[in-house]
């Protein structure tokens, strides 16, 4: 067993965890960074971030507008002062990130240009072409290369952390180079470490992305928050899942049906294709379902069409990457032919309890991006509420943890922790010879969750989930692994993450039983409307060895009452 | 046509040894060598590793030698190589980690040795942008694509003779930041790729723009670093 100390340990190299990592280091030059993932950091799925970053930079723009246009979108389940705080945090990471190189796309005169974006009420999206995450992390990662101080430990699986007194105590990972168990620990300790999207079949994230980070969190006692809330884009690229942006449609594009209509009208009068994505993906939805969807040749998958020809002009210089895309991967000239279409899970609502100073209820231990749940996005994200999040609190949560760290010890590890992961990995999950394939166990779990966790939600699915679920914990329970090579085992990388992802599976659908409504991308058909009277609180969901206890938490509400949701 | 591809792939186990084992690949199943790759481990040995993220053609995680090419995984469709038969090594000029797993650490350290990054003298509080046109962006534009993939890495002659030239994505990358009407960084940067692992090195094979998936041009960046060197070097001699 090898031991790392670090003054300050994040969880992830994303957009969240780099910026976290740069905003620490510069903090105080004399604390030691250590960013643990199990990528590289340019492989982390940020880089797949495409439309936009929304921040008020415009004077005829306002904090006041940027706030409302998030908490509607939220379906008001947002804790509208974290929103108010956080509008007002992003607009200087825009400056920042530019003076550091960032190519935010720009107008005539040399000043950034801003997009218009679904569901707001201001073109307000600061972007980069349609490769805004792409390049705002190429910017973070150069700059991170700056500091000395900032230590990258890639490709190290995490596996667990551990608690003790309320503090983080250590965090163990497996060094897939070498297949070394390697125990980390630190002063201060961030949760970066994304989402988990993967755990649906149709998705627009990276393989990568499993929920590592929450599942880890929620094992070891902190709490998870609103996970019955998954984000389904609209326009997930059928049949590979590859996202095309939002910006496309903000930028003129129109949804199609299979009779080559367009339908929006009929779900959001006033914002059409431009409203929300929870709207817009039901939208798509019930069309397929009224048996308007196109029957095409991929797969038995039905989709709808994206439309862009009639802006083949603006194509190239503003939506370079999704015409690439629709070319190399589908062989479609999005100039003159339309691209198939299918909602895909985008984004994860929920995350670790937190809030907008990204502290928890353990101290010294923070959480931003996606990983966290603040909570500023609710029961439904605004798109390009993302990036921001995770340049405006990945910098709050670097300077904090920079400043806890200065002013506390490494805790002394508690050894056996440590030791009974370790046995609990190689002398048990690695031997199993039970003969169940882990990547079937993995498979059969999606399609559980795309069929009864999906957009649309009733009491029957969300129960078949939970037997369908304790079944595949029995299966998984007697998986063989074939590979017992130490040297970048990857099947050994797949059993921990189905284990975690039959964790956060759970969670997700015993949040999305007890929630008897609908909001938010939670759309129940049994329930299709919004209940205020019962549910306009946050579900808590922490973990015990027989499934998640929830409990509920109020939401902050400021100046704006919850109303109905229109478009 | 069969109904199967077949894909015969290097494999390097823990002990070192180095062998070629060939799977069968059912067509319906699969469209990327990715996929193929997938359904390989998922299926018929879950002991093949190789890296893979975003599937999209963005992370760089998955570029392999794919037919004798450099080339990513996850944007090759197999139907376009017009074979039955997919040969799949590991990159070339890399250490082999373990079958398709490459030692990519080199790659990112010639990254950081070329400071890649805009440098400034007013760090500090940004309250506002510094002004670029969209013609600015076009000057840097084609070198700031990079997906630090590594493939040119792998075409280049040179670094397969000589692992310390710098290579064409970090010449890329230095140009991509001389370039940016932000940056003030230039003499510093010259003097790294200026150096003897520097532009000096390159045969102008054109190997590099060649295999990019993303069509970025370190060919031609190291021209213009050259230029630039010289330039930076004629104005210290006459003092402008």
């Amino acid at each position: 067993m090898e031991k790392i100390k670090e003054d300050v340990i994040v969880l992830g190299g994303g957009m969240a965890g780099l910026r976290a990592a740069v905003a620490a280091a510069e903090y105080n030059k004399n604390i030691s960074v250590g960013v643990v993932s199990k990528l590289y950091p340019l492989r982390s799925h940020s880089v797949s971030a495409e439309g936009g970053t929304s921040a008020v930079l415009n004077p005829k723009d306002s904090f006041d507008l940027h706030a409302y246009d998030t908490i509607k979108g939220s379906d008001y389940l947002a804790d509208q002062d974290a929103v108010e705080e956080f509008v007002r945090l992003v607009p200087e990471q825009i400056y920042t990130t530019d003076h550091w190189g960032c190519p935010w796309s720009r107008n005539p005169d040399g000043t950034i240009s801003q997009r218009d974006f679904g569901a707001l009420s201001f073109p307000r999206a600061t972007f980069a072409a349609d490769k805004t995450g792409f390049h705002v992390m190429q910017t973070l990662f150069s700059r991170a290369l700056r500091y000395e101080n900032i230590h990258f430990y890639n490709e190290y699986f995490a596996t667990s952390m551990f608690l003790d007194n309320g503090r983080m105590n250590s965090l163990t990972t497996i060094n897939l180079r070498t297949g070394d168990f390697v125990v980390f620990q630190s002063k201060a300790f961030i949760f970066a470490a994304g989402g988990a999207g993967r755990l649906y079949q149709f998705s627009t994230y990276a393989h990568s992305v499993s929920g590592d980070g929450d599942a880890i969190a929620y094992r070891a006692g902190i709490p998870l928050k609103d996970m019955e809330f998954i984000q389904f884009h609209p326009t997930g690229l059928v049949p590979s899942g590859i996202l095309i942006t939002e910006g496309a449609r903000a930028d003129g594009g129109y949804l199609l049906n299979g009779e080559n209509k367009r339908f929006m009208q009929a779900y959001a009068p006033n914002k059409l294709e431009k409203a929300s994505r929870d709207v817009v993906s039901r939208a798509i939805m019930w069309e397929i379902e009224a048996g308007r969807g196109v029957k095409g040749e991929y797969g038995d998958m039905e989709y709808v069409w994206l439309d862009l020809r009639h802006m083949a002009d603006v194509l190239d210089e503003r939506l370079p990457m999704i015409t690439e895309i629709a070319k190399k991967f589908n062989g479609i000239d999005a100039h003159t032919e339309l691209i198939p279409v299918h909602p895909a899970t985008h984004y994860t609502m929920g995350g670790i309890d937190s809030n907008v100073r990204t502290t928890t209820d353990y101290s010294g231990i923070f959480a931003a991006g996606e990983n966290a749940c603040v909570s500023i996005h609710g029961a439904n994200r605004l798109g390009s509420n993302s990036t921001n999040e995770c340049l405006a609190l990945g910098n709050v949560a670097g300077v904090s943890a920079a400043k806890y760290a200065m002013e506390h010890d490494i805790p002394d590890l508690v050894v056996s922790n440590v030791e009974n992961e370790e046995k609990r990995i190689w002398d048990d999950l690695l031997k199993r010879n039970g003969g169940e394939n882990v990547a079937k166990i993995r498979e059969d779990l999606r399609i559980n969750m795309d069929k009864n966790v999906g957009i649309f939600r009733d009491e029957n699915g969300l129960n078949t989930s939970l037997k369908n679920i304790k079944q595949l914990k029995e299966r998984y329970n007697n998986i063989s692994i074939q590979d017992k090579s130490s040297t970048f085992n990857m099947e050994l990388e797949w059993a921990l993450e189905v284990g975690f992802m039959l964790d956060i599976a759970e969670v997700i659908t015993t949040g999305a039983l007890l929630r008897k409504e609908s909001r938010g991308a939670h759309y129940r058909k049994d329930y299709p409307n919004r209940d205020d009277e019962n549910y306009l609180k946050h579900t808590i969901a922490t973990y015990t060895k027989d499934g998640p206890r929830i409990t509920y938490k109020p939401v902050v509400i400021t100046k704006w009452q919850p109303t109905v949701r229109t478009y | 046509m069969s109904d199967e591809f077949e894909f015969e792939i290097k494999r390097k186990d823990g002990s070192g040894k180095t062998y070629f084992q060939k799977y069968n690949v059912p067509k319906d199943k699969v469209s990327t060598v990715l996929e193929g790759l997938l359904y390989i481990k998922e299926n018929l040995d879950q002991t093949l590793s190789f890296r893979y993220s975003c599937r999209m053609e963005i992370c760089g995680s998955c570029g392999m030698e794919i037919q004798g090419k450099p080339r990513m995984a996850c944007s090759t469709i197999i139907e376009d190589l017009k074979s039955d038969k997919i040969r799949i090594e590991p990159l070339k000029h890399y250490k082999v980690i373990r079958d398709l797993v490459v030692d990519i650490d080199p790659f990112f350290d010639k990254y950081k040795e070329v400071k890649p990054y805009v440098i400034r003298d007013d760090d500090g509080k940004y309250d506002k942008e510094l002004s670029q046109t969209p013609e600015q962006f076009h000057e840097y534009a084609n070198y700031a694509m990079c997906i630090k993939c590594g493939l040119c890495m792998a075409a280049c002659p040179i670094e397969g003779s000589d692992p310390s030239y710098l290579g064409p994505a970090p010449l890329a990358a230095a140009w991509r930041y001389i370039a940016d009407n932000r940056d003030k960084g230039a003499k510093y940067r010259v003097e790294v790729v200026d150096g003897e692992n520097g532009t000096a090195r390159c045969h102008f094979a054109g190997e590099c723009t060649e295999v990019c998936p993303k069509g970025v041009n370190p060919s031609f960046a190291i021209q213009k670093l050259r230029k630039t060197a010289l330039k930076i070097e004629l104005a210290s001699i006459f003092g402008r």
